[in-house]
């Protein structure tokens, strides 16, 4: 039996080869291991990608435009999702392929845009809470004694109340505030909602609730790291407060923060669902996904199909979502691992 | 004990304190007032309404009205008018008038929508622990098979269905196509038993049919989260060493796992049951809308576009209470499931 033996060399050069890959390599190959998260991340993209032909290519249709003589009409195969005395009622068309709603707009191209809204959701809401939250937690744990004291009392304070209440009112607060006479710093805000079609408010309602979590995320790691020796060399070397926190505290706690902001957006897609759903959303026409499921709610009986083809893409954006975020947990974090 | 209990209520005072102010201020800040929609209403009639709720009056003299009632307002700002209010103040335990519902007070409102939504969420949350838990702890047990595998993919899938989506489906799939079950309805009408349970005489075959679907809704998302969090900790507390000890000294494994393991991982389960029995219990909007329920959901967001500022605040105080009241019974209920937790 012949035994292949490294040279010196040989064995050298693999300990330098596993050596090259940085800590970030390791996780990210973790990552290409992990099949679910992979394809989770490719639908993601898909959806981006989608969203972004839905906006520039002109071959969809658009998605405002009416079609009075064909409301509630279905492509044929469509069929098998109607209840069965369905033929009785049903308008049949070939110019919608997913049908048309019962304002006969193209469903096809109101789901293309509805990802858009969804999508801007998880990315701007979820950067701006992490951003509020990191810097709150972060500046509160590294400064610590009373400031820390009475910053975390507020962030307690703000944790007892009843979340969906507080984005409510909101929203009802915002909305009604962009339908009255304004000027300076409000009539710019609404201009700016108006032009996004109600997003922007949106954004800010969702993200003002949400960052309290990242804060105390992002204050426990602080305090975990601040007492490290490579802080006590900063300072012994002068560096500033402001440049520790920033450039060496920062760069260690920004990880499992990142990966705890993945995690939340399922719930920043759910909230902008269900406020749309009740109204306090997006301004209607713009087609979100909470906006179609609540405007074809009252003909679910005769048109499930209305219902469901929304529903299913919001069910699988945040079944993405999800599994990309355990993914880059159990990748990035394994000290989080079950 | 007895001490913790009663510093954790004192604690109370200010959070709900901050929590009615908060709203209180909020709900008067949007733009629009409760008899706005009335079109038409001649101004001396609106005049009078302002009037009789107190919308009139200076906010400062609302609030202290609607805390303490309308004597201490006499009392504090002189004005004995005020005496001829209706408001007895929230520390007497009356939430108002509502400004929508004319001549209902908002406890009235409270009383015929709470039970409703409570026994749909009672039962969601016994279904969410009924199935979370074996689940998460038949996943922990056998880490790794294909049991763990489905279960944990299974969890995942169902905790990012969210309401707004199972509830249609459901729907779709057990009414339309099945025809099995009724499309929306709930089968208990007041008077409630003890004012919360359904009459005995409704307790029949018919309302367990329609209770099937919203609580589904309702508990599966729970459920998935639970059987998540049981899985997570049970994993971390059969590696410790006391377990160890129990099995070296010879118990049977159905002893080690119910008794010693399972006890000590229940708390993380335990500290999500708080904020999900005052979510659940007291209506999600979603499903009472889906199926047509008359609970306390849809008040939750109907008061906020009628702008009635009392049962807005009753709902909103209501559902505070749950959630510090069930937090303090989670942190008691951590002194059982783990003796080492002191309260001091």
């Amino acid at each position: 039996m012949a035994v292949t033996e490294l040279t010196l060399e040989q064995s050298d050069a693999a300990i330098l080869e596993r050596k090259e890959r940085s800590l970030f390599q390791e996780s990210l190959s973790r990552l290409m291991k992990n099949k679910v998260a992979v394809v989770s991340a490719v639908f993601i993209l898909l959806l981006t990608f989608v969203a972004f032909l839905a906006a520039f290519v002109p071959i969809f249709l658009d998605p405002l435009e009416q079609d009075l003589l064909a409301t509630n009409s279905i492509p044929e195969w469509m069929l098998f999702l109607l209840p069965d005395n369905a033929e009785n009622y049903v308008k049949f068309s070939n110019v919608y392929p997913l049908g048309s709603d019962h304002l006969g707009r193209d469903m096809l191209s109101r789901t293309m845009h509805g990802a858009r809204i969804s999508l801007s959701v998880a990315i701007v809401a979820s950067a701006i809470s992490l951003l509020i939250g990191t810097v709150y937690g972060a500046i509160s744990g590294y400064i610590g004694g009373w400031v820390d004291n009475i910053m975390m009392r507020i962030v307690d304070f703000l944790y007892g109340f009843p979340f969906l209440i507080v984005v409510i009112l909101l929203q009802a607060f915002l909305k009604a505030r962009a339908r009255q006479e304004s000027e300076g710093i409000w009539l710019t805000l609404i201009n700016i909602n108006n032009s996004m079609g109600g997003l922007f408010f949106l954004f800010i309602a969702i993200s003002l609730i949400n960052w309290i979590g990242m804060a105390r995320i992002a204050r426990g790691s602080v305090l975990s790291y601040k007492k490290k020796e490579f802080v006590e060399a900063a300072h012994a070397l002068g560096a500033s407060e402001m440049r520790i926190l920033f450039k060496h505290l920062l760069p260690n706690i920004i990880g499992p923060l990142i990966v705890a902001e993945t995690l939340a957006i399922p719930g920043y897609i759910f909230t902008e669902a269900f406020l749309s759903f009740i109204g306090l959303g997006v301004d209607p026409p713009t087609p979100s996904w909470g906006i179609m499921i609540s405007e074809a709610v009252q003909g679910i009986r005769s048109y499930p199909n209305q219902v469901l083809i929304p529903a299913l893409l919001l069910s699988l954006t945040t079944l993405a979502f999800n599994f990309m975020g355990d993914g880059l947990r159990d990748a990035f974090d394994p000290r989080m691992k079950e | 004990m007895i001490n913790y209990i009663i510093r954790r209520l004192l604690g109370f005072i200010p959070v709900l304190f901050g929590i009615t102010l908060f709203t209180f201020v909020l709900v008067r800040a949007i733009p629009g007032g409760p008899f706005e929609s009335e079109k038409g209403l001649p101004p001396q009639v609106e005049a009078n309404r302002m009037a009789q709720y107190h919308l009139d009056w200076p906010m400062s003299k609302q609030f202290i009205s609607y805390l303490f009632g309308d004597d201490i307002v006499a009392i504090v700002t002189g004005d004995e008018a005020a005496r001829d209010g209706t408001s007895r103040g929230l520390i007497r335990g009356d939430f108002g008038l509502s400004t929508k519902y004319r001549n209902q007070t908002v406890t009235d409102i409270i009383k015929v929508a709470l039970p409703t939504s409570a026994q749909l969420g009672i039962m969601s949350l016994l279904l969410a622990l009924f199935i979370g838990v074996p689940m998460g702890t038949l996943a922990a047990l056998k880490q790794n098979s294909w049991i763990d595998y489905t279960s944990t993919f299974a969890a995942v899938i169902f905790m990012s269905i969210p309401n707004i989506v199972l509830a249609p489906v459901l729907i779709w799939i057990l009414a339309l196509k099945l025809n099995w079950l009724p499309v929306a309805g709930w089968g208990a009408k007041p008077p409630f038993f003890l004012g919360i349970f359904p009459p005995p005489s409704s307790l029949n075959k018919e309302y367990f049919q329609h209770a099937v679907m919203p609580v589904f809704a309702l508990g599966t998302g729970s459920a998935a989260v639970i059987a998540r969090l049981t899985r997570a900790s049970l994993l971390q507390v059969i590696r410790e060493d006391y377990i160890r000890t129990a099995r070296a000294k010879g118990l049977t494994e159905r002893v080690v796992i119910v008794i010693h393991a399972l006890k000590n991982s229940l708390i993380p389960v335990i500290t999500i049951l708080g904020p999900l029995f005052a979510a659940l219990v007291t209506g999600t909007f979603i499903v009472e809308q889906f199926f047509g329920i008359n609970g306390l959901g849809k008040h939750f967001v109907q008061s906020v576009g009628n702008r009635d500022y009392t049962l807005l605040m009753g709902v909103t105080l209501l559902y505070s209470l749950f959630l510090v009241g069930s937090n303090l019974l989670v942190d008691i209920a951590y002194g059982w499931l783990d003796p080492r937790i002191r309260f001091d």
